[in-house]
């Protein structure tokens, strides 16, 4: 449950760490209808774009961070505004962790400010991002 | 700047596609929801969408012939461009109402900006469409900027 009157900007979120498989490429990339060599061609990727390794689709690190917000909100709220970017790429077999914190928190409007980030396993921001929450059953 | 992008290039910014109408159902918010790692039930019943299942919704499905050797669909909004490799980028989102299944929604697409940048390893050009989705009736449901990478 999620209080306005308890929370304290600085919070931080539950976090979740992602590793994601061939099976995860695939169904993501299936789901949108992407056929970009990079996410499942190994040969492709690596040698015509000199990546290490199969690519994760970028709005793939994206709704990894809604998911973020989604699982602390639960029903105590609702997602606003959502933001991310992607800064460097994310490969087949790393662990990914997913994060966020409070940055602010508007009690009149009762809207809650996140700062949200996954990193890789050498501790890079990757995907920074943010969103705004706003509590309470509004649709409900 | 190597100044890759021409006056008539950069024309195009301000011009919109043609709506799109999707009607949204269970089994397509349940795949995005699993596919995408969603726990929570409403997602993965499909009772709701998930904040970001309209880029699965609203990616262009086009026949094989129009796909670029590396598998991806140059964006129609886009001029002929020199650079062609896409790279993600990102996505910034206002949301006004939740996405159920049986909701028909209609989506309009904008080029709103090109612009070139000078890159670790070469120039890039980076473009943003603005999306604007609603129901039917024009009862709002998202806007979103997506911006995208050629290298």
């Amino acid at each position: 449950m999620v209080d306005l009157a308890t929370l304290a900007v600085g919070s931080a979120l539950p976090q979740r760490d992602h590793r994601p498989d061939e099976i995860d490429l695939f169904l993501y990339n299936a789901a949108l209808w992407n056929a970009h060599r990079i996410h499942y061609d190994q040969a492709y990727a690596t040698r015509v774009e000199g990546y290490p390794g199969l690519v994760v689709p970028g709005p793939h690190l994206g709704d990894w961070l809604t998911q973020v917000v989604l699982e602390w909100i639960g029903d105590d709220g609702v997602l606003v505004e959502f933001a991310y970017s992607n800064r460097r790429a994310a490969y087949l077999g790393e662990t990914l962790r997913a994060a966020g914190r409070v940055s602010g928190i508007d009690r009149e409007r009762s809207e809650v400010t996140l700062e949200l980030e996954i990193r890789n396993q050498r501790d890079e921001v990757i995907t920074p991002g943010s969103a705004v929450v706003r509590l309470g059953r509004a649709h409900a | 700047m190597s100044g890759l992008l021409t006056p008539g290039m950069l024309a195009h910014v301000g011009h919109s596609g043609p709506p799109r109408t999707e009607l949204v159902t269970r089994r397509d918010i349940r795949k995005y929801a699993i596919a995408s790692g969603h726990r929570l039930r409403k997602y993965l019943d499909g009772d709701e969408a998930p904040p970001l299942f309209h880029v699965a919704l609203f990616w262009d499905v086009v026949e094989k012939a129009e796909l670029s050797p590396d598998g991806v669909s140059v964006d129609p909004l886009l001029p002929e461009l020199p650079l062609r490799r896409a790279m993600a980028g990102g996505i910034s989102v206002r949301y006004h109402r939740p996405v159920r299944p049986g909701d028909t929604l209609v989506a309009r697409r904008t080029l709103t900006d090109l612009y070139e940048k000078a890159g670790r390893s070469g120039p890039l050009l980076f473009y943003e469409v603005t999306l604007e989705v609603t129901l039917e009736s024009g009862e709002p449901v998202l806007t979103e900027k997506t911006t995208r990478l050629l290298r």
